[in-house]
């Protein structure tokens, strides 16, 4: 395959960024996205130039590292695929193609498509977890979870943490990557403790770290390389909602 | 003569486990481990490197214990650590099956499923801490299989006969190491984790001939930093990607363990890689890696290929009586479900045969026509529907309209840093844990086992041996010249690297490594292979120093720079494995020498010579790496040739 590359070129987060054109040749359709762009960077060092950087690890769609909006969606163009596992046989011979990184403001922009991502740690620093200390746990049989439970809540668990729902949200808002975790924890009999706690503190960092407010705009989940439904969202205003209302926090 | 290649050392005398029945062993060592003031605890400081299942578990658990504790990972976030990617499952000695498993069988299947080259002591360990880490992380919220009645599930696994395999769909691994993440993160909140994100270790710094503590390099900035610790803590894991192609994370290397071997600390049976059975066959030169398919899909998954080589028909075109269900033929009680090292090389002998499918001929069949049928598509997609989307998505073929194609592919390395019962490597203060360590999976790494260890180690293992070495040992502030000896190593490494500015890059000379030790290092291996890329992998070092080129500078991210530090230390490793493949003149588990193998073509250990840990002590660039053997005694598994049959 034949393609034209515009891709976002940043020397560092105080420079101004532009996009460059760069025609490759030669990309096989079963390459990914990213093998594609190993392919380019083998070119350019050859020619003494920068290679793009970018960010990515496992290759296998679970890490959540890899990050890049193409043609203007997170992830590219096909439904709940990471970009690693995106591949060259769903663009046409020929095609322009866009590479930028994740844009929002919670996201700066570290070198070319790479983007830092620490504000998703911190939310989850600040309440996103059950306190099991090690050693002390109970029998695992001794709290039985009711299988629909379970089911859902290892549904919205499948976050990866990549971050695409801030990157097409046009707020920046980062409510399905909190809507996931509190409703995972949420659902299980361990997690009820600090269930009213775990979303005020959350939400607190959430709005600290400057990610948006939730409109329902819904292009988080459409662009959930995962697939977390936007009803997540929903739990999480509810629960923040009881929590608030009940004097749980505040 | 091999021993042209290496120099014998002295025996290694004792691996420190406690004397006495075997299930008293770990209770004796809890009991006599000298304890730590929880008042003191504070002002004791350990350095973590990595963060997955092995170094996450530590330091939620560390930190917790009220430790010090500052951790390092490479990437973005503790989160993604290749950890992550594991699909499989866990298993336990729970018996919530009732089919007849206990402690005592999940050591005995571990034991011999490692062909008799793992210890006794540390293998049954593990198997008492397994019930542990169920509850544990069940406790953390892990979001488990279960059933209606709300109790966990389990699953059959590669390699055993009870259902002892604990699961969340295909993505087990995920959700252990956010469960760890989560505690961790509550731990950096409470103050007692310090957390360093994308920043790399490269060297130790030593004094009195313990490690003392590390130099990283930040690599978003690319400031060399020192850190100093009454504790090194090396959970880096394995080093799979010295093969280019693997199933690994693209960043996954070896540099933090290399750097601590070019200290002094043992290299345990380097040669020990597992070749997973189930991956997606290559498929072009553009490749970066490969992907693994769960081990879980040869539950219901049949393994095939035609009878007659060459036959090019489509798979539904191909007669039942035309197919040859191979593991089911050669195995009949086992089947599909042999060990790894059973069903990679089965697979490659068939493809040998000229009988393997897909592009290339380096295929099998993995087909679930059977099991769709028995069981009805909406179960198969609840039990494997994730890994059925990702493997249409990278090969653009529906499986269950036909069958996968699989191929065996580099997945974990067994051998690693050497560490005693303690998790501690010969070097005082420099523990090991996860796939880093080499103790507890013996020649192959049987299914499910993997995230067990890496869990075992972190969360209940090493706070025992760590605490004692820290309560025998009050240490003082480290010197200023070994802080500067280390970072004046690191920095002159990199400016080596930037000034080569030659014309090869860096991916060049990995995937050229990487090819040399797939071919004579791999599935297989000869003496002649061997010794042939003896004389390869030297050359190619010897090229890399003078050809490479390292695009940018050290003072900013350069992923060019922190691959070519990474891809110096495999070509040093690659030439260790070699010789520690070509020492072994059995077979056993993930190491298949072809001149010891029975008259069915079955791997031919040699008990009475290579019963004993292969630990390699480094002795300088050009010198001649020494062997120290540590000698396995089985008093509770009696070594038998593993047969499957």
């Amino acid at each position: 395959m034949k393609l034209t590359l515009r891709i976002w070129r940043q020397k560092g987060p105080g420079d101004k960024g532009a996009m460059v054109e760069y025609p490759v040749d030669g990309i096989s359709a079963d390459a990914s996205f990213l093998e594609m762009l190993d392919v380019l960077n083998e070119e350019l060092i050859a020619k003494g130039e920068e290679p793009v950087a970018f960010d990515h690890d496992c290759r296998e769609g679970i890490c959540g590292m890899c990050s890049l909006v193409i043609n203007g969606t997170p992830h590219g163009p096909e439904r709940n695929t990471t970009t690693c596992q995106l591949h060259m046989r769903k663009f046409k011979d020929g095609e322009v193609i866009d590479v930028e990184p994740w844009r929002a403001k919670a996201f700066p922009v570290i070198k070319d498509l790479v983007v830092d991502r620490g504000a998703f740690d911190r939310i989850i620093k600040s309440g996103g977890f059950i306190s099991a200390p090690t050693g002390t746990a109970p029998e695992a049989h001794s709290t039985p979870v009711p299988k629909p439970d379970a089911d859902r809540a290892f549904e919205a668990a499948e976050c990866i943490g990549c971050g695409a729902c801030v990157a097409a949200c046009p707020n920046g808002s980062a409510s399905l990557f909190l809507g996931a975790k509190v409703t995972h924890l949420g659902l299980m009999p361990q997690g009820q403790p600090e269930r009213w706690d775990r979303v005020v503190s959350m939400l607190e960092t959430h709005d600290a770290e400057g990610f948006g407010g939730c409109t329902n705009t819904g292009e988080c989940t459409v662009a959930c390389p995962k697939g977390i439904p936007l009803d997540v969202i929903g739990r999480l205003n509810h629960d923040y909602i009881k929590a608030t209302a009940g004097g749980a926090k505040k | 003569m091999v021993d042209a290649f290496y120099k014998s050392g002295e025996p290694i005398a004792d691996a420190k486990a406690p004397q006495g029945p075997i299930e008293q062993r770990w209770t004796t060592r809890k009991f006599e481990a000298k304890l730590v003031n929880p008042a003191n605890k504070r002002k004791k400081k350990i350095i973590i490197i990595g963060t997955g299942l092995a170094g996450g578990a530590a330091g939620a658990t560390l930190g917790e214990a009220g430790y010090h504790v500052v951790q390092f990972c490479f990437q973005d976030s503790p989160r993604r650590a290749h950890s992550i990617a594991a699909q499989g499952g866990i298993n336990a000695a729970k018996n919530y099956r009732n089919d007849g498993d206990s402690v005592h069988r999940l050591f005995y299947d571990t034991v011999k499923g490692g062909d008799f080259r793992a210890r006794e002591s540390n293998v049954h360990r593990l198997a008492e801490i397994s019930t542990q880490i169920i509850d544990q992380c069940v406790a953390q919220g892990v979001p488990f299989a279960r059933e209606y009645g709300g109790l966990l599930d389990n699953r059959s696994f590669g390699g055993t006969q009870v259902s002892r395999t604990f699961y969340a769909r295909g993505q087990t691994g995920q959700q252990l190491l956010l469960g760890a993440y989560q505690a961790l993160m509550r731990q950096v909140d409470a103050g007692n984790v310090e957390l360093h994100p994308r920043h790399e270790m490269l060297d130790l710094i030593m004094e009195d001939g313990r490690a003392r503590g590390v130099v990283v390099r930040n690599l978003l900035t690319g400031e060399i930093q020192h850190h100093t610790a009454d504790a090194v803590v090396l959970a880096s894991g394995g080093y799979g990607n010295v093969y280019f192609l693997s199933t690994n994370a693209m960043g996954s290397n070896v540099t933090a363990s290399w750097r601590a071997h070019r200290h002094g600390a043992y290299f345990a049976n380097p040669c020990y890689t597992q070749i997973h059975p189930t991956c997606i066959p290559v498929s072009g030169d553009h490749q970066s890696k490969l992907t693994l398919m769960s081990e879980s899909l040869r539950n219901d998954g049949r393994v095939w290929v035609p009878k007659k080589g060459g036959d090019t028909r489509r798979p539904a075109d191909i007669p039942e009586d035309e197919r040859d269900y191979y593991l089911e033929r050669i195995y009949p009680s086992f089947g599909n479900l042999v060990p790894r090292d059973i069903a990679s090389r089965a697979a490659k002998n068939v493809c040998d045969e000229g009988r393997g499918v897909g592009p290339g001929g380096l295929g099998v069949y993995l087909d679930f026509a059977d099991a769709i049928e028995r069981l009805g598509r909406k179960t198969v997609e609840a039990k494997y529907g994730n890994l059925f989307e990702m493997y249409e998505r990278i090969t653009g073929e529906n499986p269950y309209d036909t069958p996968m194609r699989i191929y065996p592919a580099v997945h974990y390395t067994m051998g690693g840093l050497w560490v005693d019962y303690d998790l501690q490597s010969n070097i005082p203060g420099l523990f090991v844990t996860g796939e880093a360590n080499f103790s507890d999976h013996g020649a192959n790494r049987l299914g499910a086992s993997a995230l067990m260890q890496g869990l075992a180690d972190g969360y209940f293992v090493l706070p025992t041996g760590l605490g004692d070495y820290i309560a025998r040992n009050n240490l003082g502030p480290v010197s200023a010249t070994a802080i500067e000896e280390a970072e004046t190593r690191v920095t002159e490494q990199i400016d080596r690297l930037l000034a080569i500015d030659g014309d090869r890059t860096v991916d060049s000379f990995h995937r050229e490594l990487g090819h040399i030790m797939w071919e004579y290092c791999g599935m297989e291996r000869t003496e002649e292979g061997l010794r042939k890329a003896l004389e390869l992998i030297p050359a190619l070092r010897a090229e890399f120093w003078s050809r490479v080129k390292v695009t940018g500078t050290g003072a900013e991210l350069n992923q060019q720079l922190e691959k070519a530090g990474r891809v110096a230390d495999f070509l040093e490793l690659g030439e260790l494995m070699v010789i520690d493949a070509l020492h072994r003149t059995e077979s056993c588990g993930g190491h298949f020498r072809a001149e010891s193998q029975d008259e069915d073509g079955e791997a031919k250990r040699d008990d009475e010579n290579f019963s004993y840990v292969a630990a390699w002590e480094w002795a300088g660039s050009d010198e001649q790496p020494v062997l120290h053997k540590e000698a396995l005694e089985f008093e509770y598994v009696h070594p038998t040739q593993r047969s499957y049959k």
